[in-house]
């Protein structure tokens, strides 16, 4: 219900503009100099974005916790039990933990991206920096060189403290060639599997639903090619196996499950083309949704 | 900067909405919306709850992309505009941060995306008055901090147009009055403001000129003033001495006679619509009538909002009936007399007397079709016939509503 409010209409009829419409007001000029903006900016915002959330600190922290306390004990319990480990490299005890830790690498992933859909920021940031392929651009590239760079403190880390304690053991020494691929190259390719995991975050805008099928993929090759027990979905199976994420990953350590799949550093370049289709996709579906 | 091509300065900062429409599969959100927001004044935005306001602001500020038409900021879709956060500032919604980061690194990465200093964060920070949360995470903040740290991110790149949706949800009376100022303070250093707003009362203090669109067409788009007086009746109040009812009949009489229309109202005072004051006084001195009080009356901006927009409400509640859950009354008892409550299931209930002119509730200057929302709605919402619909009084402005005996 209105009663009327004398006040109110009397400083009303004082504030009406007289014929507002054909007088403009004085022309405000801010006199905080306006610089033209480039990615550079974008990726001093997503760097301030990444550090000020706790989710960071906890996914990189259970992450090189991980890495690097499974990689001790498997080389505690190899040096302890004198393993024969018959010329194997010891550096292969650090697959464990990293298959383990790359779930931390995706949950990272995926909230840097959905968690600004969840909470609306989003909206915040997009009305901030309307050029929407700079923003996607710049919260990959922040993602990418945080996930590598942590990825190769923790794998360098590991792999130093396995060859130091098993160092007297019968283990081979392991060549340069090994020493690269177990460290930066299972970090480069562990920070483009969490770089496909930001951008499905991208693509699905949820958090909870980028996670479980950043899992999917990670998990149910392996699972599935597990219960293929016909004869017909031999070559199915073989696929699956070889080409599931966790093989992948084996295959920086040298622990190919079978002789037909990918070697060397093949797994790097599949991973790289995925993630590359990815980002496409992302940045055409960016520019064509609402936000 | 841009290019000075454009020979007026203001149209600079102009927001201009043309055919402007916005579909979400079969449902219209918005639809050929039409519109101008200049600098120098502020904009009210008004209109009922889903008529698509904040659709409108979403795609003002290119986060939706409209199904037809366009929408510019001087001359440009906001997407193109070079370095838009400098040139328009937006709080879209108080929740739209991430709870987990504090208040102060929220802003900071706002304003590192479009190049500002950073202590020009400090600098809002103390302009809202937050500086005391800045290192508290906003997860906690209650709705009002979470508004002002909205307003905060809106000013960081003290730009010429600023749209706020929703401004003074949430805020204490200190910080409504502070809105409001700060409001007409841009506004008066030559800013465009742009704000949408539930509260009327809060609109008619702060407001220049009106937009108001019902179910995502546009209503009204005119002066505060032009708009109150197109959509209600002015009238003047007059009373004749109490203990000479002659003076009043009197009075009536000459009034009605002059062209005047004359409704008593509950306290013995006359409603007089239809005549200037000077015009009524003069006729009470011919016809030797002495007054008590002569005063003009202008509707609220509520009333004439109500008037214009009851047509185009989506979400109007009906009465509660509790039908088959109340208790057996006992025989020959009585169900206690029920008041009715006012805007509850009583369509008509903000339909005042039809203004002077009759006819078209409200006039469109420009001349423009009004649209199907233009004409009154026919009274008679939802529901079995209501039965109070008869009580709701002809006047609206103080319907007596204390009296049971008006209730049956």
């Amino acid at each position: 219900m209105s009663t009327p409010q004398p006040q109110t209409q009397q400083q009303m009829q004082q504030q009406a503009a007289p014929n507002w419409q054909a007088a403009p007001g004085p022309s405000y000029t801010s006199p905080i100099p306006i610089t033209r903006t480039h990615l550079g900016h974008a990726i001093a915002s997503e760097w301030t974005k990444i550090k000020s959330v706790r989710s960071t600190i906890w996914t990189l922290g259970a992450f090189v916790l991980l890495v690097i306390g499974l990689g001790l004990l498997f080389a505690i319990i190899a040096a302890s039990a004198d393993m024969n480990l018959e010329g194997e490299s010891p550096l292969g005890l650090g697959l464990f933990g990293v298959m383990l830790g790359s779930v931390c690498i995706i949950t990272l992933g995926v909230l840097t991206t959905a968690s600004e859909y969840g909470t609306g920021m989003i909206r915040t940031t997009m009305t901030a920096c309307p050029s929407r392929g700079r923003v996607l651009a710049a919260k990959a590239i922040v993602f990418f060189v945080l996930a590598f760079t942590v990825t190769l403190v923790a794998t360098a880390l590991v792999a130093f403290l396995q060859v130091a304690i098993l160092g007297d053991s019968n283990a081979a020494d392991p060549t340069s060639e090994e020493w690269i691929k177990a460290t930066v190259g299972v970090s480069l390719f562990l920070a483009l599997f969490g770089l496909l995991a930001l951008l499905m975050g991208s693509l699905i805008r949820h958090s909870a639903g980028g996670i479980t099928i950043m899992l999917g993929l990670f998990l149910a090759p392996l699972v599935i090619a597990i219960f293929m027990f016909a004869q017909a979905l031999k070559d199915v199976q073989e696929f699956l196996l070889n080409y599931s994420i966790p093989s992948q990953l084996g295959v920086f350590y040298s622990a190919e499950l079978g002789s037909s799949g990918p070697s060397g550093w093949d797994p790097l370049w599949i991973m790289l083309g995925l993630t590359a289709a990815a980002f496409a996709g992302a940045f055409l579906l960016l520019e064509k949704r609402d936000v | 900067m841009r290019p000075d091509t454009l020979t007026c300065r203001w149209v600079r900062r102009m927001i201009e909405a043309v055919g402007l429409t916005k579909r979400y599969g079969a449902k219209t959100a918005v639809y050929n919306l039409s519109f101008q927001v200049r600098p120098g004044a502020v904009t009210g935005f008004l209109g009922p709850n889903g008529s698509g306001k904040s659709t409108t602001m979403r795609m003002i500020l290119g986060l939706d992309n409209p199904t037809a038409g366009q929408v510019t900021i001087g001359g440009y879709p906001y997407r193109r505009l070079p370095n838009a956060p400098r040139q328009v500032g937006a709080l879209l919604d108080a929740k739209a941060v991430h709870g987990g980061r504090h208040a102060r690194n929220h802003l900071l990465c706002l304003a590192q995306l479009s190049g500002i200093p950073a202590r020009r964060v400090d600098e809002v920070l103390g302009v809202v008055g937050l500086q005391d949360v800045a290192k508290k995470r906003s997860k906690g903040f209650s709705l009002g901090m979470g508004q002002r740290l909205g307003i905060a991110a809106a000013l960081l790149g003290d730009p010429q147009v600023l749209l706020f949706d929703e401004p003074v949800n949430g805020l204490d009376p200190e910080g409504i009055l502070w809105v409001r100022n700060l409001m007409k303070s841009l506004a008066a250093e030559g800013r465009t403001v742009f704000v949408s707003s539930h509260l009327m009362s809060e609109m008619a203090v702060t407001a220049d000129h009106l937009i108001v669109i019902g179910r995502g067409q546009l209503l009204a788009d005119m002066n505060i003033k032009e708009f109150i007086s197109a959509n209600s009746a002015d009238f003047a109040r007059v009373r004749t001495p109490d203990a000479e009812p002659q003076q009043r009949e009197k009075l009536t009489a000459a009034l009605t006679e002059a062209g005047g229309q004359v409704l008593p109202e509950q306290d013995g005072a006359l409603r007089v619509m239809g005549l200037p004051l000077p015009r009524i006084s003069d006729l009470a001195h011919g016809h030797d009538v002495r007054l008590w009080e002569l005063s003009p009356h202008q509707a609220s901006l509520e009333e004439a909002y109500m008037r214009m927009t009851q047509g185009a409400v989506d979400y109007r509640s009906t009465d509660d009936q509790r039908a088959g859950l109340q208790q057996q009354m006992p025989p020959g008892a009585m169900p206690p007399p029920q008041m009715p409550v006012p805007g509850q299931g009583q369509p008509g209930w903000y339909a005042p007397p039809p203004p002077q002119q009759g006819g078209q509730p409200f006039a469109m200057p420009q001349g423009q079709p009004a649209g199907p929302y233009g004409a009154p709605a026919a009274p008679g919402g939802p529901g079995e016939p209501n039965p109070y619909a008869q009580a709701a009084p002809a006047q609206p402005a103080a319907p007596d509503m204390t009296k049971p005996e008006d209730a049956r």
